[in-house]
């Protein structure tokens, strides 16, 4: 299968160990992710906070692209997602042709997660699993923007969206049921407001820990970051001593297939999962 | 920003007009369903709902000034449970950039001098976001640095970075420069408020 990518700036720079993940994983399930060429930001929230039409303007460019490309996008990053997910919207719109772009669409945006959980593949996934995950309890993690609004994303299940279990059993990992899978992380409130980060991530810890779960697993770079770079911060601030490894789902993907460079990737993250896997015997 | 209104309002429409094209705040009944399910009230003067019923009431000058706006992160959850579909995150984006616009000052510069940041950096580095550009050109406006320093929160934000950079995640240097560089000014240029035209 051959399809567009579009990374998104975050999958050059802090989040490179989700892109090298990704790329791995597309070469073991024969899925060729074309970059689109000469893609541009989509102006994240701070282009929807402060300025509608760039908001507007920068995915809409993409979309373009993606058009001309003549193949279905995957998007790891759910904001990104989010804003193609608004500009698609837009630019089928009645002010559509105001936005000077040409989409006559016939292709689809698909979030990565939901891209690679199709039943196909997992299908496919099963019998390459050489590692099963096996007495790896997780919570699953969405970001919000995967999901919300309903009406942008097209999602059916936005309040209990399930294929990330679905992955995590086929992986052979324990998936464990919790409330919070779609609670917002603060996002991009990190930088200016780290104080509210910390707030809403140690109440994330703690109902974890409560549901019995060993890690977190997510598949938006902005919680990985929010919920891997402060924890040793958040432990400090609140006095609990948190352990809690964030894994990309690709990551595990590569873990339970065997890829080589797992190892690599999460040397990225800030919180060490190696001692949990080992307590739990998946070595690699 | 006081968190209960003392004097007693002068309803006017003019806000709800202008915010017509967006959504429809006046199809709000007030069943606070959109704060009961926002994970951000504790950071906020005003709750969601009370920002709706003030801007349905074109009490203009309270929710272009409240915290709240800022405060928000667009989580979208409110918006999805609207049970008359009301776009209450839209809203509150549609009140940060008439706020700005409107030239007051924000109750949350830290927020405010992000965005803009981020906006610019973009511009500056030609179509995609360089994150060490915008943390250096966040830190620079905000300034503050000697506070920082004084309070120990500089050297964490460094040492932050000393992680992300040994871990090949923190790499200063620029962006691919686009072909489509002018066509991203251009954009830039023609997108209204006049803050991210601004020389850094």
């Amino acid at each position: 299968m051959n399809v567009s990518y579009y990374p998104g700036c975050s999958l050059e720079g802090t989040a490179i160990d989700y892109a090298a993940s990704i790329g791995s994983i597309a070469s073991l399930l024969d899925l060729t992710l074309t970059e689109l060429e000469d893609w541009n930001c989509c102006g994240a929230t701070a282009a929807h906070s402060i300025n509608h039409d760039l908001s507007l303007a920068l995915p809409a460019r993409n979309l373009g692209l993606a058009a001309a490309a003549g193949r279905d996008v995957v998007v790891p990053c759910a904001l990104c997602f989010n804003r193609l997910k608004v500009a698609e919207k837009a630019l089928k719109g009645p002010q559509g042709t105001e936005l000077g772009i040409d989409y006559p669409g016939g292709i689809k945006i698909w979030d990565l997660l939901d891209y690679l959980t199709q039943d196909a593949y997992l299908k496919e996934l099963g019998p390459k699993v050489v590692r099963p995950l096996a007495g790896l309890k997780a919570v699953g993690y969405y970001g919000c923007m995967v999901a919300r609004p309903p009406a942008v994303t097209d999602k059916k299940d936005a309040e209990n969206p399930q294929n990330l279990e679905r992955l995590l059993t086929v992986l052979g990992a324990e998936p464990l049921d919790w409330s919070f899978q779609t609670d917002c992380c603060g996002a991009g409130l990190a930088v200016a407001r780290p104080d509210i980060i910390d707030t809403l991530v140690q109440r994330l810890y703690e109902r974890a820990l409560r549901t019995g779960a060993d890690c977190l697993v997510v598949s938006c770079q902005m919680c990985q970051a929010n919920l891997d770079m402060p924890q040793k911060r958040i432990s400090e601030k609140f006095g609990r001593d948190y352990y809690l490894p964030v894994f990309y789902f690709t990551e595990l993907m590569g873990l339970a297939l065997g890829h080589p460079d797992v190892k690599q990737w999460l040397a990225g993250h800030l919180v060490d999962p190696v001692p949990l896997l080992e307590k739990i015997g998946v070595g690699f | 920003m006081p968190t209960t209104v003392t004097e007693p309002l002068e309803p006017s429409f003019a806000l709800a007009e202008r915010l017509a094209g967006l959504t429809s705040v006046s199809a709000c009944y007030q069943c606070k369903k959109c704060s009961a399910g926002c994970p951000l009230t504790f950071a906020m003067d005003f709750h969601p709902d009370q920002v709706i019923r003030l801007a349905l009431l074109g009490q203009e000058t309270q929710v272009l000034g409240c915290r709240t706006i800022w405060v928000c992160s667009s989580c979208e959850t409110c918006t999805t449970r609207c049970p008359n579909h009301i776009d209450i995150a839209g809203v509150m984006d549609w009140l940060k950039e008439a706020a700005i616009k409107s030239g007051q000052a924000s109750p949350q510069p830290q927020v405010t001098c992000f965005h803009q940041s981020f906006l610019d950096t973009v511009r500056l580095a030609g179509g995609r976001l360089s994150e060490p550009l915008l943390l250096g050109l966040y830190q620079w406006r905000r300034g503050g640095t000697l506070e920082k320093f004084k309070s120990g929160a500089l050297m964490a934000d460094l040492r932050m970075a000393w992680e992300l950079a040994r871990r090949r995640r923190l790499v200063p240097r620029l962006p691919q420069r686009l072909q489509g560089v002018e066509e991203i000014k251009a954009m830039f240029k023609k997108s209204h408020p006049s803050e991210t035209q601004e020389k850094p």
